[in-house]
């Protein structure tokens, strides 16, 4: 439990840590992504932005300075696929077309992961909603701006998304016995139970979502008319389906059989919009050409299968063969767990398919930054770019290293030592509260 | 025992005295008149008055001061000795309402916003109330004279009345209504029976409809007139709405989302709000603080252990109303389920252990509520006009060895049973 006391303390100490600062870290090897690796390289900080790439830099007065010599400055890692810090229920499972939810509603900035996914390099994460609807809710993507309000933590200016899913997850129909309902009402199932009533739900959502989008041009037409009609009844369900097709709002489609994935991109395709991710799709190595037609890209595990029917097709090989068939990848976490370490999940594509560093290093940085449409402001060291910056004591693709300081625009949340340094004192202090809450002190060699 | 002193006027009095002797085990007693002298009066509407009398007449405050004449007709309490303070009011209750029913399954699973889930913003606590509820008793016996009660259940749970705790008729009760509508998010978890919503996002969302069909239903008002909506007609009566904020990210998730409503926002809950003060400060939304401080559970097993924040939160809550005050914030408390008389003073006196001073605690509990509902008007203070709602008591109401000797509600005197504050 001390984790969580610990953090709630490195919380405030950070919160108060460099405002406008200018900050420099010298002599690291920095492993830019976009711009190749720079030995005994030093990066720039100001106003939260990266002011200076290179060799050589020196510290503008009052800067702090942070040696990293020996150490490897990466961008800080960026996951697509999260459901880390959402509080009430990750799922709106109860109907098939569940749009007018909103992760944004319900992120919970006190969730203990997101400083643990920090610890891990992590900067960024498109939070989800889960996949038990064929139209799940609204996403989000945050900054893991640890101790800072939920407001605070969102990604300004990142494209909003919407969370589909096809496959098992949606068509469970979930079953309502009759024993707990009142007499007389038959035991439930949620419409659809099959593949093909899952795609049924998304046409039949966009057919509505068009009419929808007609009744408001209508009406708008009346009222630049001069006109004063009664505006049609603001629909939270239909909104930002119709910002789907006007292109202002990204599908994450949760997917896995290589069928399912042809199926969305044609209904896509029918209704007029652009599926931007796809989300697991575990066989999209199948159907590599396809995806890239369409413009999609793909969002997997580097090497998790088989933990269902729909999941036993895979290969660990997909990242490498959607990347050299032109697809844009990237490799996700969808785990509380594994978005500690995506890093080394990266790291896999070398053994399975021969990516190169750089190219491993791009599957948790520009590539899904790309995919979240941020990759202007995030997903590589580069001048002008935000300062999202993760160093590591070894290289980062090694599973040896590990990282030791997180910055976030510049601003420091993760320091390993402090961390470390921290943690008796606030030992102490739980102890002192469970005293307090059982009244029964703690023996003094409890450990 | 009976412990009024009629003292000189016993002998005028006579043949009301017959008549209550007749009906002393109903322990109300309802003269026209009362006046009870010398007292100690908080006021509450400005200073202390040291030595004071407190006429009340017809269920209301006649007079309070030094200088009032006592009427003929009028029974006397010497108060020398006794303290008078405002009758307490309860920001946020059940009280006087049945005793909850399980929450009714619908007869069709709701599939959407649409079906009105776990909607019952058109029923009304004034309709329900109930005057044998053992709880007005526990609740007067604490110094409670008032209360805002709300239905309990359902998203939408209907709208609040502010009720007197006295006894006797169920329309005597009602002060004012309605008074608001609670919020309360419903998070299911395994088969959602009554359908949508089941997350918390998913109540969020209906919320935020709901409100939307309200102020479309207003503009198709001024246009033509659309079939009435008693669900939408509950809301658009409902002066205030209160949406539950218990933790920090709570409170900022509510001051986030209430300028959605365009409805007055009450906070309730609170008991995280020691991280958020300046937050709070700055956005003006009236509080109500839950006595229910959290509590390492009765039956706790080895297992259930704490972390950090929760062992924190169960220190710190009840310094909330203490930082609330300073910081110059208006707040009320709300029982929050307790029920009992020892349990309500002892809910109270945490708060003051944890650095409320008393003459905030007594603003919170009475003037600070009252004017929360738009109420001040009948409620809250001593003074002239009010409602008689008095607590009257020998030492200072928060000591634990102070026994409050009556309770006026709506002038109709109570006299607690004295064992409960053993």
């Amino acid at each position: 439990m001390w984790p969580v006391c610990l953090a709630v303390l490195l919380a405030a100490a950070t919160a108060q840590l460099g405002a406008a600062e200018a900050l420099l870290i010298r002599n690291a090897t920095v492993l830019t992504v976009t711009k190749g690796t720079i030995q005994d390289g030093s990066v720039l900080v100001e106003d939260g932005k990266i002011a200076a790439v290179g060799q050589n830099l020196s510290a503008p007065a009052g800067a702090i300075v942070v040696d990293a010599s020996g150490k490897f400055l990466i961008p800080g890692i960026i996951d697509c696929h999260s459901h880390t810090a959402i509080e009430g229920g990750v799922n709106e499972g109860t109907v098939s077309d569940s749009s007018m939810v909103s992760i944004e509603d319900v992120i919970d900035p006190t969730d203990i992961n997101i400083y643990r996914a920090l610890a891990g390099g992590l900067t960024v994460s498109n939070v989800l909603h889960g996949s038990a609807n064929a139209i799940g809710g609204q996403t989000v993507v945050i900054k893991l701006r640890w101790g800072k309000t939920a407001q605070e933590m969102l990604f300004a200016g990142a494209k909003p998304g919407i969370k589909f899913a096809l496959g098992e997850n949606p068509k469970r129909q979930g079953y309502t016995p009759p024993s707990v309902l009142p007499p007389g009402r038959p035991a439930e199932r949620r419409y659809p139970g099959t593949r093909m009533g899952v795609e049924d739900v998304i046409r039949e959502s966009f057919i509505e979502a068009k009419n929808y989008q007609e009744d408001w041009q209508a009406y708008r037409l009346r009222v630049a008319r001069g006109e004063h009609p009664l505006p049609p009844r603001k629909d939270l369900r239909l909104e930002p389906l119709v910002e789907v097709l006007e292109g202002k709002r990204y599908v994450h489609a949760h997917c896995y059989r290589s069928d399912e994935i042809l199926m969305l991109l044609r209904v896509a395709d029918e209704m007029g919009f652009k599926i931007r991710t796809l989300q697991h799709a575990l066989e999209a190595y199948k159907v590599a050409r396809e995806i890239a037609e369409h413009g999609a890209s793909v969002s997997t595990f580097s090497d998790w299968w088989s933990y269902k029917i729909e999941a036993f097709d895979a290969t660990p090989y997909n990242v490498a063969i959607l990347t050299r068939k032109g697809v844009l990848v990237s490799v996700n976490s969808d785990s509380d767990e594994l978005q500690r370490h995506l890093n080394l999940e990266a790291a896999k594509s070398m053994r399975y398919g021969g990516l190169n560093e750089t190219e491993a290093l791009a599957l948790v940085t520009i590539n899904p930054a790309k995919q979240l449409g941020i990759d202007d402001k995030v997903g590589s060291i580069e001048v002008g770019k935000s300062a999202d910056l993760a160093l590591f004591d070894g290289h980062p693709l090694s599973n040896y290293s590990k990282a030791l300081r997180v910055w976030i625009d510049g601003h420091e949340y993760f320091d390993r030592d402090k961390d470390l340094e921290t943690r008796p004192d606030f030992e102490r202090k739980k102890r002192a509260l469970e005293d307090k809450d059982s009244g029964i002190p703690h023996l003094p060699t409890r450990r | 025992m009976r412990r009024v002193r009629f003292g000189a006027r016993r002998s005028r009095c006579a043949a009301v005295v017959t008549l209550l002797a007749a009906c002393a085990s109903l322990r109300a007693e309802v003269p026209s008149a009362v006046a009870i002298r010398d007292a100690r009066v908080v006021t509450v509407a400005g200073e202390d008055l040291p030595k004071a009398t407190v006429l009340l007449r017809d269920g209301l405050i006649q007079d309070v001061g030094t200088g009032v004449a006592i009427p003929r007709d009028a029974w006397v309490i010497e108060g020398a000795g006794l303290t008078i303070y405002p009758g307490f009011i309860d920001g946020l209750s059940q009280w006087g309402l049945a005793p909850d029913s399980p929450p009714a399954v619908p007869a069709v699973r709701a599939q959407g916003p649409e079906d009105r889930p776990q909607t019952y913003s058109f029923e009304r606590a004034a309709d329900m109330l109930n005057p044998s509820d053992h709880r007005l008793e526990a609740a007067r016996g604490a110094g409670f004279t008032a209360a805002a009660t709300f239905p309990d259940r359902g998203i939408f749970e209907g709208l609040g009345a502010m009720i007197s705790l006295g006894s006797g008729n169920a329309r005597d009760m009602v002060i004012a209504q309605p008074v608001g509508q609670q919020v309360t998010f419903r998070i299911t978890r395994g088969p959602a029976r009554s359908g949508y919503p089941a997350s918390l996002m998913g109540n969020i969302a209906y919320v935020r409809q709901l409100y939307l069909d309200l102020d479309h239903y207003k503009q198709a008002k001024e246009i033509h007139r659309p079939e009435y909506d008693h669900v939408l007609e509950g809301l658009a009566e409902s002066p205030r709405v209160l949406l539950p904020a218990e933790e920090a990210q709570q409170i900022d998730r509510m001051l986030n989302f209430a300028p959605e409503l365009k409805t007055p926002v009450v906070l309730y809950g609170l008991h995280e709000a020691y991280r958020r003060i300046d937050t709070l400060k700055q956005t003006h939304v009236p509080l109500l603080v839950s006595l229910k401080w959290p509590e390492k559970p009765k039956d706790a097993g080895p297992n259930d252990v704490a972390n950090y924040r929760q062992l924190l939160m169960r220190e710190q809550a009840p310094a909330v109303p203490g930082l609330l005050a300073k910081a110059g914030m208006k707040f009320g408390f709300y029982s929050d389920g307790i029920d009992t008389t020892a349990g309500l003073r002892q809910a109270v006196k945490k708060a003051i252990d944890a650095g409320l001073s008393k003459a905030d605690a007594i603003r919170a509990l009475t003037r600070n509520a009252a004017e929360i509902y738009g109420v001040a008007d009948r409620l809250g203070s001593i003074e002239r006009g009010k409602i008689a709602n008095l607590v009257i008591t020998k030492g200072d109401v928060f000591e634990e060895k102070s026994t409050i000797e009556y309770v006026f509600v709506a002038g109709r005197k109570f006299e607690p049973p004295k064992e409960v504050h053993e």
